[in-house]
């Protein structure tokens, strides 16, 4: 692949002004596809979920799914949308085997949420408020692994397998305006912005809102706009978009393209543009211009759906705190500095840290078993921290420190236990005795004999050189298998020395 | 009278993938071209007073309860498929080499 040219970005912001545009589909995780009763759930083997409506055969009718709709309607109204009195589907012509019935069922001119607002928080905290055009009801299409070639990619490809399980699931696609003026902080408002669509999503509880496996995906659009004109660039849309990170990465990476090409007297073509993670670069994919005639027509197998004004106020009344107007409250009441704050958001761990201080912790504590250790330990896994352990567990854990029955690295210890499933912080301390050794007859006894063996330590002790009680205070731990705090053992070690013999 | 010209069908034709010959497309020129001159007529009944319709049936709201039901076995679901790789679907290489 030819690597193109990149203007350094500042010089590129200094002769263009970037223009933005982002598409986000939101997988529902509704137990069953959009318009059939099959399970919505993968990773039970291919084409396990697949039935003559969601495969195109003849005879399939579609049947919407009432709790689909429920979801977008309930999405729509976290976006700010209004919600359309009156809604229907088309058909989006195309042959493409991701999807069997040659054309994917999504809505055209009437979509169910429309005329939205979001407004998003940088980290300069400067706020940004992005313009919804429209949030739209629509079914995924199924997956598509290319076999042969050298890269594993589509070029080259021998052929190509397909799993349609996912193929109907119900998705919403959130489409914005075009958003002028980000600047220099396009890019960061393309992540913050996908991160806030990410956290609605999950709070409104309509998605499992895991980017990893791509119930969040993102297009994102860039064209720029010479300095000192009025006419809009030519467009690229960015596919395959699938981390934040990747968001900021590739916005920037057009920009930085887009400019060099444009300064080089060339021009943009419009087209799709993949994005690659492992080289963090777009390259050129299909052009538009023939893909895009889709040929929309009413769904004729469908009726409209049309939902009341009663019905629309009542999901109104179960949206959730809105996530940005929620972290304000939190952070105010757990009074954590920017960031540390920043730490448990990026963590992805507000809800296990919330838990946490509602099952009886200090809010410093609950931050620093999430972002510490649980984190570590889940990164070695390889798993989300908050799928590791229960806040409960987590909480029983810290009071255990707190009551002195723990020092912190008994507490690892007895996490490591929770973790493996050998019970509550409580049965894994008596399982594996990890409490502390309290008991100041033990510690002194193993004191004592540690002050015998060590006879020029005592010595250097008396004569006031009090850090050579290290080796004792060492001596001791190993003694008591680490199961001692160390500040109690200094203390006796320091009166056992005044006063033995 | 219609607007329909044989490039308009050719290009169609080739959206829909099929094959069609010089004389069909010119065939299917004179023919879509009568179809839109007679869905025009509808057009000159139709009165601002008449919305617009995309469904016979007066009806809206017809949802399912979002229940598991069985699927096809994955036999069943690859019987009808030309190829298949195990328990995938297998289709002929989509692009060719960049």
């Amino acid at each position: 692949m030819k690597k193109a040219e990149l203007m350094d970005y500042d010089k590129a912001l200094e002769l263009f002004e970037p223009v933005l545009g982002f598409e986000v589909h939101v997988e529902l995780n509704t137990k069953t596809k959009m318009f059939c009763g099959c399970a919505n759930e993968f990773g039970q083997g291919a084409n396990t979920n697949t039935c003559p409506t969601c495969l195109g055969l003849p005879g399939g009718l579609p049947q919407v799914n009432a709790k689909a709709i429920e979801s977008s309607i309930r999405l729509g109204l976290a976006l700010g949308c209004e919600i359309a009195e009156y809604s229907r589907f088309a058909r989006k012509n195309y042959f493409y085997p991701d999807t069997a019935k040659n054309f994917q069922t999504s809505q055209y001119d009437e979509p169910i949420a429309f005329n939205g607002q979001l407004t998003i928080e940088l980290e300069s905290g400067r706020l940004v408020t992005v313009d919804i055009e429209r949030a739209h009801m629509e079914d995924d299409a199924g997956k598509l692994t290319h076999v042969g070639g050298a890269t594993g990619r589509i070029q080259g490809a021998d052929y190509s397998l397909v799993d349609y399980n996912r193929g109907g699931v119900p998705l919403v696609e959130i489409v914005t305006q075009m958003i002028e003026g980000g600047e220099a902080d396009s890019p960061e408002i393309g992540r913050t912005y996908v991160a806030a669509i990410r956290e609605i999503v999950k709070g409104l509880g309509v998605s499992n809102a895991r980017m990893e496996e791509g119930n969040v995906r993102c297009d994102a659009n860039v064209s720029l706009r010479p300095r000192g004109s009025n006419i809009l660039g030519t467009r690229t849309e960015t596919k395959n978009v699938n981390s934040l990170r990747s968001v900021e990465r590739a916005v920037r990476y057009e920009i930085q393209r887009q400019a060099a090409l444009l300064a080089a007297g060339g021009t943009i073509t419009q087209e799709t543009r993949h994005w690659h993670e492992d080289t963090g670069i777009t390259s050129a994919g299909r052009p538009k211009s023939d893909a895009d005639d889709y040929r929309y027509f009413p769904e004729p197998d469908l009726v409209p759906v049309a939902p009341s004004r009663e019905w629309v106020e009542e999901l109104r009344a179960t949206l959730p705190e809105p996530p940005a107007a929620r972290r304000k409250r939190l952070q105010a009441n757990w009074g954590f500095a920017n960031l540390e704050f920043q730490d448990v958001v990026n963590s992805d761990l507000l809800d296990a840290v919330e838990a946490t201080i509602a099952a009886g912790s200090a809010a410093q504590a609950a931050r620093k078993w999430w972002t510490g250790e649980v984190a570590r330990l889940a990164n070695v896994a390889g798993v989300a921290a908050d799928s590791l352990v229960h806040p409960v567990q987590v909480a029983a854990l810290i009071e255990l420190v707190v009551a002195g029955t723990l020092t912190d690295r008994l507490a690892r210890q007895v996490l490591e236990g929770v973790i493996a499933g050998e019970g509550t912080p409580l049965e894994v301390v008596e399982l594996r005795g990890l409490a502390v050794v309290s008991d100041d007859g033990a510690l002194i006894a193993a004191i004592d004999e540690a002050l015998a063996a060590q006879p020029d330590v005592l010595a250097k002790i008396r004569d006031g050189k009090v850090q050579a009680a290290g080796a004792v205070i060492g001596a001791v731990m190993k003694a008591m298998r680490g199961q001692a705090d160390a500040a109690r053992v200094r203390e006796l070690v320091l009166e056992r020395a005044g006063t033995a013999e | 009278m219609s607007e329909i010209t044989a490039e308009q069908v050719a290009h169609l034709a080739n959206l829909a993938r099929i094959d069609l010959s010089p004389e069909e497309i010119n065939r299917l020129t004179t023919e879509l071209g009568q179809i839109v001159d007679s869905v025009a007529k509808v057009a000159e009944v139709a009165t601002p007073d008449v919305p617009a319709t995309s469904h016979p049936m007066p009806l809206t709201n017809v949802f399912r309860p979002d229940t598991v039901v069985p699927s096809l076995t994955v036999e069943q679901a690859l019987s009808g498929a030309p190829d298949h790789d195990g328990d995938k679907f297998r289709v002929p290489a989509i692009l060719d080499e960049e």
